[in-house]
């Protein structure tokens, strides 16, 4: 199995779009995952059909019983995290802020404990092209990290024999950034010709070469400003990077997004023809990749 | 007064909102711009200036190896892995660490004491004699964003008028910066995409209890769905930016719309006024 993730850096570059488009296009057999479990989008492009939804249990969290609260205080000046609060004659937890190191619980075994909190659910679904691992993360609730684990897991754990495993990634480069790309042979960065475009390129980038995986790019509404378009090229080229497609604007992916569909299952539009180089590219890699490991 | 600019999805246009409100009101009124996207800041490079740049540190431990029994209590402890004691010695994972001071506490040797460790950085400039930049880093490679964000949000706790221009998602780097706001601007885009993940955002925003409104950016005038989703819920359309490849290219090399077309700075004064109002609870 070779495991791709599709990344970014700077959010809105259009890496579920294209993961989308490269769900019903690569050869083989497939397992996807939505890593953006903050904000997933995914599954309103594959339309999948339910399987199953398991709860999802991040760390635990630490719950005060106000019954055995003698209101001394020790847990509030402990916690570093300012997840306790005085409120009134009483002492309580803000899980919201509880990062759960169970601090409390050891200056305060009496009136503290910590328990099992569901912050999202794992939901595994069937589409066209092969299973998909999605989640739900409660809004707010933190171990996004965590449950980007836990669905990668899920689909090495239920797929594992799959020829390919295609995530989409979450923005950023922090804790979910990293947790996705842990582990993952390929890495295709979706960047657009933006001063802010390039700029998180340069950070994401920088967070993949801390781990092994080989790492692409494709240049997503290239022609919107040329300027640009040529320095990612330039910085690329410098970075022995490979540009593997490079996406025009076209109002047509705005459309197939509003009708729930990839933009290569629509009409033979610019941004699809692009896509469908991007793909040939990517298979040409694959094999290459296949081809080393033997 | 203090504003967060939020979205769920990424790429809506925060920092573009962000940077326009305060660069339009920093001609009439001293205002301080945070960027909370401390995994990709972007607003410094919408205002190329000198900065001080300062350190942010967390506590981490630091195993003295002579007085360590070797007793395995801190890797008990430890709730996320970040220790784990083999019979000559101790292994520290940093990356894994909250320094959350649990291990130290726990020690019944005091073997454990805390050394300072670089996560990041906050870099604050002055770009315009009314504004006040200050953008929170987080050193790449590094997880954890909350106490950057913290670091930055620190800077700007005295000031009277703050903007903070927050990460996409909806988990803990957005609740960091939302958290105490008086009111928040959730951006968004007319597409499935962008009203999925405002409905999360809006969500968020409720459990925090800040007043939200809404900005709908780069409209091609399909924006009935998000309209009737505002109406249902109550939410006022603060501003709708039309799609416009000028506005695009100004924004992508690095301009600020409002001084480029500066015709832009009455909708911005008027964002600001229903901002205002927002957070008053009107």
């Amino acid at each position: 199995m070779i495991r791709i993730a599709v990344i970014s850096g700077k959010g809105g570059t259009g890496k579920t779009m294209i993961t989308a488009a490269l769900a019903r296009l690569l050869p083989g057999s497939l397992v996807f995952a939505d890593c953006d479990v903050d904000a997933a989008n995914l599954e309103l492009l594959l339309s999948p059909k339910l399987i199953r939804t398991e709860p999802f249990i991040g760390i635990k969290t630490a719950v005060i019983d106000p019954a055995w609260c003698n209101l001394c205080g020790e847990c509030m000046e402990h916690c570093r995290f300012h997840a306790i609060e005085r409120d009134g004659d009483r002492y309580q937890v803000n899980p919201l802020h509880c990062e759960g190191c169970a601090v409390c619980v050891h200056v305060c075994p009496i009136a503290i404990t910590m328990q099992p909190r569901q912050t999202g659910e794992v939901m595994y679904s069937d589409t066209e092209r092969g299973h998909l691992v999605h989640a739900r993360l409660i809004p707010g609730a933190g171990n996004s990290g965590l449950l980007v684990h836990a669905v990668k897991k899920t689909a090495m754990e239920q797929d594992g024999n799959c020829d390919l495993f295609l995530i989409d990634g979450p923005p950023g480069t922090g804790c979910p950034l990293i947790s996705t790309i842990s582990g993952v042979d390929i890495v295709l960065v979706v960047t657009e010709p933006s001063v802010s475009g390039l700029h998180d390129l340069k950070r994401v980038v920088a967070v993949c070469r801390q781990f092994r995986p080989r790492v692409l790019v494709a240049i997503n509404r290239f022609d919107l400003e040329p300027s640009l378009t040529e320095a990612i090229q330039f910085w690329c080229n410098e970075e022995n990077i490979p540009i593997i497609g490079k996406i025009p604007f076209d109002p047509a992916v705005i459309e197939s997004v509003r009708n729930g569909v990839p933009v290569t299952c629509a009409h033979a539009s610019p941004a699809a023809q692009a896509i469908q180089i991007l793909e040939s590219n990517l298979e040409q890699e694959l094999r290459f990749y296949r081809d080393q490991r033997k | 007064m203090k504003l967060a600019i939020a979205s769920g999805k990424g790429g809506t246009g925060k920092s573009m909102v962000a940077a326009n409100l305060a660069f339009t009101l920093s001609r009439t009124r001293q205002v301080t711009l945070v960027d909370c996207d401390v995994e990709e800041p972007n607003l410094y490079l919408f205002f190329p200036t000198p900065a001080i740049v300062t350190e942010v540190t967390v506590p981490v431990p630091v195993v003295d190896e002579n007085t360590c029994q070797h007793c395995g209590l801190c890797g008990e402890f430890c709730q996320y892995g970040a220790m784990t004691v083999l019979p000559d010695r101790v292994l520290f994972f940093p990356e894994l660490c909250h320094s959350c001071g649990g291990c130290m506490l726990v020690c019944p040797n005091n073997a454990i004491h805390e050394e300072q460790k670089r996560i990041g950085t906050v870099v604050i400039s002055r770009p315009l004699p009314n504004l006040k930049l200050i953008s929170g880093m987080l050193d790449t490679g590094n997880p954890h964003a909350v106490p950057v964000i913290q670091a930055a949000k620190k800077e700007a706790a005295e000031d009277p008028l703050v903007i903070y221009d927050s990460a996409p998602g909806t988990s803990c780097p957005v609740v960091e910066t939302m958290d105490g706001c008086d009111g928040c601007i959730l951006v968004t885009e007319s597409t499935p995409f962008g009203l999925h993940d405002l409905r999360l955002a809006v969500d968020v925003a409720g459990r925090l209890n800040i007043p939200a409104g809404v900005l709908i950016n780069r409209s091609d005038g399909k924006d009935q769905e998000t309209l009737g989703f505002c109406k249902d819920l109550g939410l006022e359309i603060l501003m709708t930016i039309p799609f416009n490849r000028e506005i695009a290219a100004i924004q992508s090399r690095g301009n600020l719309l409002c001084q480029v077309q500066p015709t832009w700075q009455n909708a911005f004064t008027g964002l600001f006024t229903k901002c205002r109002d927002l957070c008053k609870g009107d």
